[in-house]
Formats: structure tokens, C-alpha cells, sequence
């Protein structure tokens, strides 16, 4: 034993353990995440179970997706009211998402397995993704056409569920141009009014004459009218695709016998999960994870997709970027370079290493405060002031929770820097003085290039911690829904000004915001899985861009 | 600030060196060949001349008071212990120790009779007169091209042409044109040992100094590399006046034509090579050329 503790092998062994340990709860939390998140988008069969009370003797039929078994023990059972044969221990509960929330009131219920038949899979049920009251579970009856039954399942027969489907796609495409006309051209002329109403007030602002004034008004209401007629116009052409969307109907019958009317203009998409082979599940696996991806949200966000939530994070990365390099660069490049190396020099050093352990929330408030409130509201004041009372930039915004991030990470741009610019070999600095070159040539002809990838470094760091942030960003400009992306079409296609979405912000508003948490609760994995995904992909991506570099300024001192 | 580490570094050393001999007495400046083995120096055009150089960093005198005289077109190696100030010496020709921070110079040094110490003294201009090859070679993270055109880039110099030809001639100069030719574009990094020291000597060649200061140059390569250096050295001195810094005396034997031995800061004897190896006249010289200290 002696011998063994002499050989140095328990070292090995303790420090081998403790990198074992790491691996595992990485991989652990990752797994969990992945698993979790993975799993909401397949499309589950949907169970009938009969339950016959075993106190009273009424059979109950339920028809939904089965999520989750649960061990209780009878005890607790049985205290909580329920029925509990004797003898019985532990008792087995099941949740199931039986869905059609505006006819049950839930969507989701706990039933024991007491009294309960085996769980069948009948063929031919609907599975209706909706835009309103998630989704419903039943058998299609018939199809309706201005409220007469057109098509019945019993005569058409297989072709019925290729012409629900051709309507679905009807509908969907409806909803698009709708959403186009609604978000596109009436959301431009409300602008164009808005803009027209700020100029008569900035004419106001500006003093002009009597005459000068009733010109500006006259000529500002003249052009409001032709936006007024043009508005018109679009109202009637939106009028006629809803009354087309609406058109079409469908009979759907619930498992407790009752018929239900669901108009087109409220289904998604409608899926036949117990018909489908495996491969087609995981083809409608793959759209669910897209659709996931690149969709908008809806119910509160625990439906749809978080498209804008990705969008939002990446541009405020982004941007975030855009401020923090130069500032950290320079300021790195001062305090290495020129500053004199004395005790102020190393206060400041230290003060702004010590930045970087501040609370993040402290941050977010130092930029509420500052940046919004006072820069923000100063710009306003100065630039914006016909707009005024609504504030345009002394209001929580794209660029104010960039600009509070890249305060956040500053401190660690700066130290990567000065590392970068340390690890410089002063044999190279001389090589090129000795050539002639002042000391601000050397600098950056020869040693900022060379520091490069220590700037990356930082840069790694500061997205990797952006990107994952959410306290202070909850106080400077990322909201739970967000009505416009932050980059468009129109001038000047990045819209600094406007809140955006953000998916550690989404996570929490799902996990803890949402009035529905039994359906939020695979978004939460879901969501935190693209978040991690997306950092893993802008830290590669960052990685090999330094890489690059590194390979192209390689010396042998490395 | 690393340049000012290393820097202060060997300052270190020389003083630690110096504290033990703290009155050695300045000794003759220079003497004359004594039986015309070799070029006399008082037959030669000087370069540079050193007058009454004392240079101490904080309160230790590295240099206590050197007079030296350097001829053109020649080449005159710097010989002595480690720290006794050689190096120290070299690096005042084109003003490096400007860099450190604690460091004072007096007295002069003079250029084609111009004190390089005078205030209005441009130094960037200074040291593209006279260039410096360091001891371990330090070419910069450009292509093999870009290396050499540097010093022209520096000055403005734009023109393709005009740097195609430069650095054509500046790598045939430094005998490495035929080595790099087909691949100028392209990191010097990727270069052997020996080829980034003739780089950097192609470097500083390529913006034409008067003066070429070698700090230990071939200290860092392998025998061959050495051989090259060498040789290369020899090619040189047609055009440029040559200062070299060396540890290896078989070195100074065999490259230089006149030979300055230093020791504790002060400059003990200058002569011909051949007279100071063959026939040393101070006892200390002697015992460093046969291997007793140092």
C-alpha cells in the first residue's frame, strides 16, 4: 500500500477521476438537453384507453398522446382522493395530452391505471396542429364548403385524406399572403403616416411661418390621403382572401362522440400519426425540427417556432462584436504599448480585470440607466424630438443591449489582447525598429498583426458569454415577443432601435412566463439546445477564423 | 514590457559581472600593428568613432568611457566576456538603447563625423544608415517577399517594380536567392535557421545602410549555417562596413579584420585580428584568447 501511494499512482488516478467527473456531467447535461429536446418533434401516436371507474362503474374513453408514466405510492394516492385497491403499494399514473383545449378545458390530464383497458392505436386519427387552443385529436367526418358538407370520409374514401391535405396547403398559403399584405405593405404605409405625422409636428417645432406651416400640413395631408386610398385598396384585397381562407371547413368527431367544426384558417397542418410508416414519421420529424427553426412563435410562445429569438440573438452578437473589438483592442493596445508601466497604469489594469467579475444583472441596470435613460434619452431629445413623448432611442433596444454586452465583455477582450500582444517576442519589435520603422509603424505593421489571434481569443470569449447572457439583457431590450425582426427590407435595414427576441430570454419566458407548462416544457429543452447549438457554432466558426490566422502568423516561438 | 526585460536582463548581467573589478583602469585605445602582419587602422578611412562613451543604466556604469575608432569597409569584431559590454556597445551605434528605459548615454559617437547623439538627430533615419542583424533571426510573420520589402514599404515605396528588383538584389546580397526564388510568397517561417538569418540580413541590406551591426549572428545556427554566414560576411564588406558581436573567437579569427577585446565595460584592446590572436598585448586579452576566463 505503502509502495503504492510512493509510486505516484493514486495521483493519477484522483486527477484522471476528476477530468472523468467533468467529461461525465458535461456530457450528462448535454445528453439530457439533446434527448429531451430531440424528442418533442416526433410525431407521437395517439393511444385510445378505456377507464372504467372502479367506484362508480362509468367507463371513460380518452384519446391522446401518451407523455410520460409516473410511479406514486398508494398512500399518496389515496390521499389525494383516489381509488386504491387493497394491498396495492405503488400505484402507476400516466399524463396524457388529449388535446382539443376549447372543447375539454385540458389539454393535458393525469389518469391512474386503475380500472384502465389496454392502450390501442386506432387507425385513422388526426392528429390538427392549430393556430389557437394547440392541438386536436379526432376522426375526420367531412369536409364543408360554405357550411354544406361537400365530401364525406365514407364516400370518398382514401382519396378524402388527399384533398384534406390539398386544403391545408390552400389555407397555409392563404395565411402567407395575408401575413404578407398585413406585415409588408400595410405595415410600410403605417410607417409612411407615422412618418408623415412627425413631420408636421417637426414643422410645428421648427418655428415657420403661418403660411409655411398650413403649406407643409396641406401637402403632408394630401399625401396621407393617397395612403389613406392605397390603405383602402389593400383592406378589400385582405377582406376577400379571409372570406376565402374561411370557406372551407372540416367535421372532425372527438372520441366522446360529439362533432366539431374546424375552419381551414385555423390548421397548421394536420398529421395521421398511427397511418404513418416509420420512414414518413421521420420525414415529418425533420419538417417539425424546420418548422421549429425557422417558424414564427405562437400561444404565448409555447407553440410554433423560434425563428425570431435565433435571429435576434445572432444580430445582437453580432453587433455586440461590431463595438467590442475596437474599444477592447485599443484599449489593450494603450495600456501595453504606451502607457507607462507604473502604479496607475496597474490600478487601471486591475480595475478593468475586476469588471469582468461584476453581476451581469449590474450590468443591465448600469446600462438602463445610463445608455437608455440618459444617452438614450439625450438622443431622443436631440434627434427625435417631433416624436416625442414615445421615446425612439430612450427606450430598452438592439442597440442598448449590444451596447451593455459589449461593456459586459470588454474586460476580457482587453486581457486576451494584452496576452496577445505579450506573447509578441520583443527580438521581432527591434527588427523592425532597426529598420527604420517609428514605433507606431512597428505597431501596426508588424505586432497588431501578430496579435490577432489573441484578439480572437477574446473575441471567442465575449460570444460565448453574450450569447448566453439573459439578466441584463431583460432590462435594456429583449422582450418576450418581439413584432419585427431587427433587420429588413427598409431603409436603413438595421433597425437599431427595435426590441428583439433573444433564446435565453425564450427559454426563461417559456419555462417560467407560460400559462401552459406541461406544453412548454419540451420547448424549454428544445430551446436550450438550440442555444447551445448556436454558441458552439459562432465559437467554431470564431475558432477557425483564429486558427486561420494562428497558421498564417505562426513563429517558431509559439 | 518584454523589450525592456531582456533588455534590462543583460544589463544585469553586466553588472554583476562588473562588481568585482570596479577600478580597472581604462586601458590604451588603440595600437598600431606592430610588425605589418596586417592593415594598420591609422591607414584607414573611420567610419565611426567612439569618443569618451559612458552609458549606464540607473547607477551602474556599463560603459565606463570607450574610444574607439571603427574603419570603413571593414570588418571589426567586438570580442569579450559575457556582459562586459559589448553588445551593449554595438547596440549604441543605431541608438537601440533609446529603448531602455533607464538608460543614459554620454559622450559621442560620430557617423562620417556627425554626433549621432545629437538632439536634432532623426533616429528612424539614423538607423536606416546603419542596420542591425539580431542574434536569434526574427523575420516578421510576412512572406519571404514582404520581409525584405519592409524597409522599402517604410519609406513609401510602392512601386512593384521598383521592390521586385530591390529584393531580388537584396536576396542574391544575402546569398539566398537562389534558395527562395520559387517560393517568395511564401512565410518566412517557413525558412531553415540559417535561411531566416540571411532573410534578415537581405532585409536590412535592402534599404542600403552604411553600416551593418551583426549581434552574435550565427550564435543560434548549426556549423553550416555558420559557414554561410560567414562567407556571406566576407561578400559584404566590399560594400558596407561591418560591426560584428561574437562568443566564438575561432569566429572573429576567421571573419574580421580588426578585432576590439572588451572587458568590465571598458575597452582593453583594438588592433589588427591577426596581431590581437597572435601577438595580444595585454595580459588580459591574452588569457581570454587562450581560454583562461570568459
Amino acid at each position: 500500500m505503502k509502495q503504492w501511494f510512493k509510486s505516484g499512482a493514486p495521483w493519477i488516478w484522483l486527477t484522471g477521476g476528476a477530468v472523468t467527473l467533468s467529461v461525465l456531467m458535461v456530457a450528462g447535461l448535454l445528453g439530457l438537453i439533446a434527448v429531451r429536446g430531440f424528442s418533442h418533434f416526433w410525431p407521437a401516436n395517439v393511444t385510445q384507453v378505456e377507464i372504467v371507474n372502479p367506484s362508480t362503474g362509468e367507463t371513460e374513453v380518452l384519446m391522446g398522446e401518451l407523455v410520460r408514466a409516473q410511479t406514486v405510492t398508494a398512500v399518496l394516492a389515496r390521499e389525494a382522493g383516489n381509488f386504491v385497491p387493497e394491498g396495492q403499494d405503488l400505484m402507476t399514473r400516466y399524463l396524457f395530452k388529449q388535446g382539443n383545449r376549447d372543447q375539454t378545458g385540458n389539454d393535458f390530464i393525469w389518469r391512474f391505471e386503475t380500472g384502465m383497458s389496454e392502450f390501442e392505436y386506432p387507425q385513422g386519427v388526426y392528429t390538427i396542429e392549430r393556430r389557437e387552443w394547440g392541438n386536436f385529436y379526432g376522426f375526420p367526418v367531412a369536409i364543408k364548403k360554405d357550411g354544406q358538407e361537400v365530401t364525406t370520409l365514407d364516400e370518398a374514401g382514401e382519396s378524402f385524406h388527399q384533398q384534406v391535405q390539398d386544403l391545408v396547403r390552400e389555407s397555409v398559403a392563404y395565411h402567407r399572403s395575408i401575413r404578407a399584405i398585413e406585415r409588408g405593405d400595410i405595415g410600410r404605409i403605417n410607417r409612411q403616416i407615422e412618418a408623415l405625422r412627425l413631420n408636421d409636428r417637426q414643422a410645428e417645432l421648427d418655428g415657420l411661418t403661418e403660411s409655411e406651416l398650413a403649406a407643409v400640413f396641406a401637402s403632408n395631408a394630401q399625401r396621407r390621403d393617397e395612403l389613406e386610398e392605397e390603405y383602402q385598396v389593400l383592406r378589400e384585397e385582405l377582406d376577400l382572401l379571409y372570406a376565402d381562407m374561411r370557406r372551407n371547413g372540416l367535421r372532425m368527431e372527438m372520441i366522446n362522440g360529439q362533432q366539431v367544426d374546424i375552419n381551414f384558417a385555423q390548421i397548421v397542418a394536420i398529421t395521421m400519426p398511427n397511418d404513418m410508416s416509420t420512414f414518413a414519421k421521420l420525414r415529418e420529424y425533420f419538417h417539425q425540427i424546420w418548422e421549429f427553426l425557422t417558424g414564427e412563435p405562437r400561444e404565448a410562445n409555447t407553440e410554433g417556432g423560434i425563428f425570431p429569438a435565433i435571429f435576434g440573438t445572432i444580430t445582437m452578437v453580432f453587433v455586440m462584436s461590431i463595438m467590442v473589438t475596437p474599444f477592447g483592442v485599443l484599449a489593450a493596445i494603450y495600456l501595453r504599448e504606451y502607457a507607462k508601466q507604473g502604479p496607475v497604469t496597474r490600478m487601471v489594469r486591475i480595475s478593468v480585470y475586476n469588471l469582468a467579475g461584476v453581476p451581469s444583472i449590474v450590468f443591465g441596470v448600469f446600462g438602463l440607466g445610463f445608455f437608455i435613460y440618459f444617452l438614450g434619452g439625450n438622443i431622443d431629445r436631440i434627434f427625435y424630438e417631433a416624436a416625442l413623448p414615445s421615446p425612439t432611442f430612450g427606450t430598452p433596444g438592439l442597440f442598448w443591449a449590444s451596447l451593455t454586452l459589449a461593456l459586459l465583455t470588454l474586460p476580457v477582450v482587453i486581457v486576451s489582447t494584452e496576452e496577445g500582444l505579450a506573447r509578441i517576442p520583443s527580438t521581432i519589435r527591434q527588427g523592425s525598429l532597426a529598420l527604420g520603422a517609428t514605433k507606431s509603424e512597428t505597431l501596426w505593421r508588424v505586432v497588431v498583426p501578430l496579435a490577432t489571434p489573441g484578439m480572437m481569443t477574446g473575441l471567442i470569449l465575449a460570444i460565448a458569454r453574450a450569447a448566453g447572457e439573459v439578466a441584463p439583457l431583460m432590462l435594456v431590450g429583449v422582450v418576450k415577443l418581439a413584432p419585427t425582426l431587427p433587420i429588413d427590407g427598409e431603409f436603413p435595414f438595421i433597425h437599431l432601435e427595435r426590441k428583439i427576441m433573444h433564446l435565453g430570454f425564450h427559454i426563461f419566458d417559456v419555462g417560467f412566463q407560460s400559462p401552459n407548462v406541461e406544453a412548454a416544457r419540451p420547448l424549454v429543452y428544445a430551446t436550450a439546445l438550440t442555444l447551445v447549438a448556436l454558441i458552439v457554432i459562432l465559437n467554431l466558426t470564431a475558432i477557425s477564423i483564429r486558427n486561420h490566422l494562428r497558421e498564417k502568423y505562426r513563429s517558431d516561438s509559439d | 514590457m518584454t523589450t525592456n526585460q531582456s533588455l534590462t536582463n543583460s544589463a544585469t548581467e553586466t553588472n554583476t559581472a562588473m562588481s568585482g573589478q570596479e577600478n580597472a583602469k581604462p586601458m590604451i585605445k588603440t595600437q598600431l600593428s606592430q610588425d605589418g602582419a596586417g592593415e594598420r587602422l591609422i591607414d584607414l578611412e573611420t567610419k565611426l568613432e567612439v569618443r569618451d562613451l559612458r552609458l549606464s543604466y540607473g547607477q551602474d556604469e556599463a560603459l565606463k568611457g570607450i574610444n574607439l575608432d571603427i574603419p570603413k569597409n571593414r570588418v571589426t569584431a567586438f570580442i569579450g566576456p559575457s556582459g562586459c559590454g559589448k553588445s551593449t556597445l554595438l547596440r549604441c551605434f543605431n541608438r537601440m538603447n533609446d529603448l531602455v528605459d533607464n538608460c543614459t548615454i554620454k559622450g559621442e559617437i560620430r557617423l562620417d563625423g556627425e554626433n549621432i547623439y545629437a538632439p536634432k538627430v532623426d533616429v528612424a533615419e539614423l538607423r536606416r544608415q546603419i542596420g542591425m542583424v539580431f542574434q536569434k533571426p526574427n523575420p516578421f510573420p510576412k512572406s519571404i517577399y514582404e520581409n525584405v520589402a519592409y524597409g522599402l514599404r517604410l519609406q513609401g515605396v510602392n512601386d512593384r517594380r521598383t521592390l521586385d528588383e530591390v529584393v531580388e538584389s537584396s536576396l542574391r546580397g544575402a546569398a539566398l536567392w537562389d534558395e527562395v526564388k520559387d517560393r517568395l510568397n511564401d512565410n518566412a517561417f517557413g525558412l531553415s535557421g540559417g535561411q531566416q538569418q540571411r532573410l534578415v540580413i537581405a532585409r536590412a541590406i535592402a534599404i542600403e545602410p552604411e553600416v551593418l551591426l551583426l549581434d552574435e549572428p550565427a550564435s543560434a545556427l548549426d556549423p553550416i549555417s555558420t559557414l554561410k554566414i560567414e562567407e556571406l560576411i566576407n561578400e559584404l564588406k566590399e560594400q558596407y562596413t561591418i560591426v560584428i558581436v561574437t562568443h566564438n573567437m575561432q569566429q572573429a579569427a576567421r571573419v574580421s579584420d580588426f578585432t576590439a577585446f572588451l572587458y568590465m565595460g571598458t575597452l582593453i584592446e583594438h588592433t589588427d585580428t591577426n596581431t590581437l590572436f597572435t601577438k595580444p598585448a595585454t595580459k588580459q586579452t591574452e588569457d581570454y584568447i587562450t581560454g583562461r576566463y570568459g
